[in-house]
């Protein structure tokens, strides 16, 4: 046999093949350096100059941790590091009780109207995080309805903070302990029943277990979120002050960028830390369920199914008055003597801060960054997760950017007045331009548009890329006809995240706007701070307005995409 | 089809390797693929079959060894640059196109004119009987369509070499049998080299010209279908393709063993092991013969039924052999068989092993 000579022939040593590259390889390779050098430019160097600066002293000498040293003996400032944790720490507690309860409900009870509470309790989502601040204002500051509730405590301090980081910071709570209490396996509790275990019992052995993770990384994300938050402390701290509150000043009001530069770096510590820990707990909670389980089917208990029911009432009732009173509050003609409703407010011209303007600028900011966002994130997502060329190049990419996730507005928009404002820097000319809110604002919320361009990239089954190569069809060509058209669903939620976050920032893009720039968010803060309570209010109530519009257009557009170009999806 | 012929080979792999980190998928396979041939690839999961197919594809280069396709050193050309069209094991069908723009994939970017692309989709649809489906998605297609529209989108270029990776084994058993008589109807029908993957030894016999059996990274044994059943080439071919017994036995002389007592004839010519040493003996049930004994046949045994399974056309019995009880032997008796002589569990019987059916190995080497 022919074959058989062939398998025991003495042939020549074999030779070590090295593929060889075509155009569309080095076209990838190309645009992955591409990606990979703006990210560079957007995220890690200006995180590098921020290092700098630390370490730094005013001539821009090598000072070592001089700066830390000073900050530390300045007991003011250690002071404000300890209400950050005390406040941080108190959100944490509170928020996740309510979003673990609230969450339960939505997912394990049998009440009615789960859909609409859950939208209720990511309502915050849509509004700036001072809104909160300026509806504490109404309801317990110096003249509020509720002032008497407070038995003579000021809601000007710690108590006004937990408030409204509990308002700020309740959606992502809820959507993480959502998703964690949704993959339960009805056979545990089968089984746990048919073995006859009290329901208490069952609770603490399958529920709480099964959601652990999700309750770790929730945790983590409020801390974090509290910890760095300044809309909030800006408008309702009063004289007690918080990290986020003394970078605003160190930087804006006494130009001591050092020194801004050193709390920036504490607060991306817990940051960091929690970026680490979630990073831990995510991989370990894909573990958990198995292919084979069983959804869970939640059955009528009376008494528990009517205490979730009373705690979803309220924590509806918390959401829509603060959002309710921000609005009331804007269409009060003088609060509190002359109670009758008017649009004043709503003329934006009349604050004297050039509100026209402002929100001109807003909606364009968050227009460019709605349609350049998703075409950076998902176009990076793409080479990343399909292509094969340079696997470090990818990996490096690829963890390029998680980076933004543990960096918070503040600390971000801080690295970047460092990084281009430099002298030197080619790049300076993007300083007080419109360019750097969008450059800044694509960057700052680039991690959730990722991950989520890749969990859709890797349900397209992985040989589209093969399938075309071998029917010579360029890649280019079928990521425009297949892989776009496939995942257009996802695009579209990562451009509407990206225009919603664009319309409510306020931490990052306070250090970069110029005169001509000035964002409504922005001006809402400014108007407040001159003391313009009801204006800010008016500013806040259009920013939520222009965001819930987005929302529902999404959603419309999504309905009507499903209908029509995504016939293929019905069976 | 058989190999050779003096025709000259249209694929020449020679000395392939291929690594993953530190496990060797391929160890220095080497293999000629003749025109026109339906070869398939057969092999236990992580044998190296797919990995070898996806080296020919360009899709996972190897790291040494040459592949020549029509004369032409394809080794290390990116999958663009190689002439084939391949079907996935999850047919990789764009979902938001039609069956229709699916097969013109690649056909539209050729550049043709649209009058053209049409009639060779409707040549295409009409060869792969789609007739009608032109306008569906692909979710609205069953299993068995979505496979003909992915094998009508990989050969609409007429490419030179079609490589199908187990092509039929996401469909129902009964979807599979049709398809797979269809598609090597197909196959004689354009007469393209095909190269298929599959783990399904019934289904490499039924439509391989020659199977390429696999194991470990190494080809075991090439040859036509019926050469691969009836000679196995190791213990491991002998396992993995159809049904087989093993024995343990000794060398008694030149061309006789012992079993358990017993002495039998059988060719030994292959076998290395001196008298007294251990062999393993290989036999497939349906070659125990029980019907037709003639008094002077070699190799007839004493046997107890032990056990009867029924399987539709025939019964799987299991026999203890003559005064060795611990020795099980599986045996196909035809319903014909089982009523004629009254087989049932307990009956003792003669059987006769035929020395022409019998392959010995030498025991070391058995189970690959």
């Amino acid at each position: 046999m022919a074959d058989d000579a062939l398998r025991t022939a003495t042939l020549p040593a074999a030779r070590a093949i090295r593929p060889i590259a075509g155009g569309e390889e080095w076209a990838q390779r190309l645009l992955i350096l591409v990606l990979g050098g703006w990210l560079l430019v957007t995220i890690l160097l200006p995180l590098s100059a921020l290092f700098r600066k630390a370490v730094e002293d005013k001539d821009g000498g090598f000072v070592g941790l001089a700066n830390f040293v000073a900050y530390f003996q300045d007991p003011a400032l250690v002071q404000s590091l300890f209400n950050t944790l005390t406040v941080a720490l108190t959100t944490t507690i509170i928020t996740i009780l309510l979003a673990f309860g609230f969450a339960y409900a939505i997912t394990r009870s049998t009440i009615p109207f789960r859909g609409f509470f859950r939208s209720i309790a990511l309502v915050p989502l849509l509004a700036p995080s001072l809104l909160p601040g300026l509806a504490l204002v109404y309801l317990f500051g110096n003249q509020g309805i509720f002032k008497e509730w407070l038995f003579g405590e000021s809601i000007y301090g710690p108590i006004g903070i937990v408030i409204g980081e509990v308002f700020f910071a309740l959606p992502h709570a809820v959507m993480i302990i959502v998703t964690a209490l949704s993959a339960a396996d009805q056979r545990l509790y089968e089984a746990a029943e048919s073995l006859r275990t009290k329901p208490f019992r069952i609770f603490m052995t399958v529920t709480l277990p099964g959601c652990r993770y999700g309750l770790v990384s929730a945790a983590f994300v409020v801390f974090t979120l509290a910890f760095t938050d300044f809309g909030v402390p800006k408008v309702i701290g009063g004289q007690y002050n918080v990290l986020a509150t003394d970078v605003y000043r160190q930087v804006i009001g006494q130009f001591n960028f050092q020194m801004g530069a050193v709390v920036g770096l504490l607060l991306l510590a817990p940051a960091v830390l929690s970026f680490a820990v979630d990073r831990m707990v995510q991989r370990r909670q894909t573990a958990l369920l198995s292919a084979r389980a069983v959804p869970y089917q939640p059955k009528r208990r009376l008494r528990i199914d009517a205490a979730c029911l009373v705690l979803c009432l309220l924590v509806s009732v918390f959401v829509l008055s603060i959002l309710g009173m921000a609005v009331f509050g804007s269409l009060i003609k003088f609060w509190p003597y002359n109670l009758t409703l008017s649009l004043a407010k709503y003329n934006l011209g009349a604050a004297g801060t050039a509100g026209w303007d402002a929100l001109w600028n807003s909606l364009l900011m968050a227009a460019i960054v709605a349609a350049v966002g998703p075409a950076i994130v998902f176009g990076g997502a793409y080479l990343v997760e399909k292509t094969k060329v340079w696997p470090w190049a990818r990996l490096a990419t690829h963890f390029f950017a998680m980076i933004p996730l543990a960096v918070p507005g503040l600390v971000l928009g801080l690295a970047y007045i460092f990084f281009f404002n430099a002298p030197g820097n080619p790049l300076g000319f993007l300083y007080g331009t419109m360019a750097i809110l969008v450059v800044n604002t694509v960057g700052h919320f680039y991690t959730v548009c990722h991950l989520t361009a890749v969990t859709a990239l890797k349900q397209v089954d992985t040989e589209f890329e093969s399938v075309s190569a071998s029917l010579k069809v360029p890649f280019y060509k079928t990521f425009w006809r297949v892989t776009v058209p496939v995942c257009l669903p996802a695009i579209l939620d990562i451009a509407t995240y990206y225009f919603i976050n664009a319309m409510t920032t306020v931490s990052a893009v306070i250090f970069l706007y110029s005169s001509n720039t000035k964002l409504l968010s922005i001006a809402a803060v400014n108007t407040d701070d001159a003391g313009n309570t009801a204006a800010a209010c008016a500013m806040g109530t259009m920013i939520v307005a222009v965001s819930a519009a987005a929302r529902l257009l999404q959603l419309g557009v999504a309905r009507l995409l499903r209908a029509r170009t995504q016939a293929w999806r019905q069976r | 089809m058989a190999s050779g012929n003096g025709k000259q080979p249209y694929l020449t792999i020679r000395n392939i390797d291929k690594f993953f980190g530190g496990f060797q998928a391929l160890k220095n396979v080497s293999l000629d693929v003749y025109p026109g041939e339906f070869v398939c690839f057969l092999g236990p999961s992580g044998c190296g079959k797919t990995t070898l197919l996806r080296a020919i594809a360009g899709l996972d280069i190897q790291d040494s060894g040459t592949i020549a396709q029509g004369g032409k050193d394809i080794s290390a050309l990116p999958p663009s640059r190689r002439d084939y069209g391949i079907v996935f094991q999850s047919y990789a069908l764009f979902p938001n196109l039609t069956t229709a723009e699916n097969i013109a994939y690649g056909l539209v970017n050729l550049g043709k004119d649209k009058a053209a692309i049409a009639a060779r989709v409707a040549e295409l649809v009409s060869l792969v009987s789609l007739r009608g489906q032109e306008a569906k998605y692909p979710a609205q297609l069953s299993g068995g369509q979505q496979q003909r529209v992915a094998l009508a989108r990989a050969i609409a270029m007429a490419p030179g070499l079609l490589l199908l990776d187990e092509p039929l084994s996401a469909l129902d058993a009964r979807v599979r049998l049709n398809l797979r008589g269809e598609l090597k109807q197909l196959q004689r029908q354009i007469g393209v080299t095909t190269i298929m993957v599959t783990h399904d030894q019934e289904e490499a016999l039924a439509v391989a010209d020659r199977i390429v059996v696999m194991n470990h990274g190494v080809i075991e044994q090439v040859g036509r279908p019926e050469e691969v059943y009836r000679n196995p080439a190791s213990a491991f071919v002998a396992d993995f393709v159809g049904h087989m017994n093993f024995l343990p036995a000794q060398r008694s002389a030149a061309n006789t063993l012992r079993i358990g007592g017993v002495e039998l004839t059988a060719d030994l010519s292959g076998v290395a092991a001196p008298a007294g040493g251990d062999l393993t003996i290989c036999l497939r049930p349906e070659d125990v013969q029980v019907r037709g004994l003639q008094p002077q046949q070699p190799n007839v045994l004493q046997a107890e039924i032990s056990g009867l399974e029924f399987l539709g056309a025939f019964c799987r019995a299991e026999l203890r052999l003559g005064n060795a009880d611990a020795l099980g032997l599986a045996a196909d008796f035809s319903t014909n068989a089982m009523r004629d002589l009254d087989l049932r569990i307990g009956k003792t019987i003669q059987v006769a092993l035929p020395p022409d059916r019998l392959r010995v190995f030498d025991a070391g080497t058995a189970h690959g």
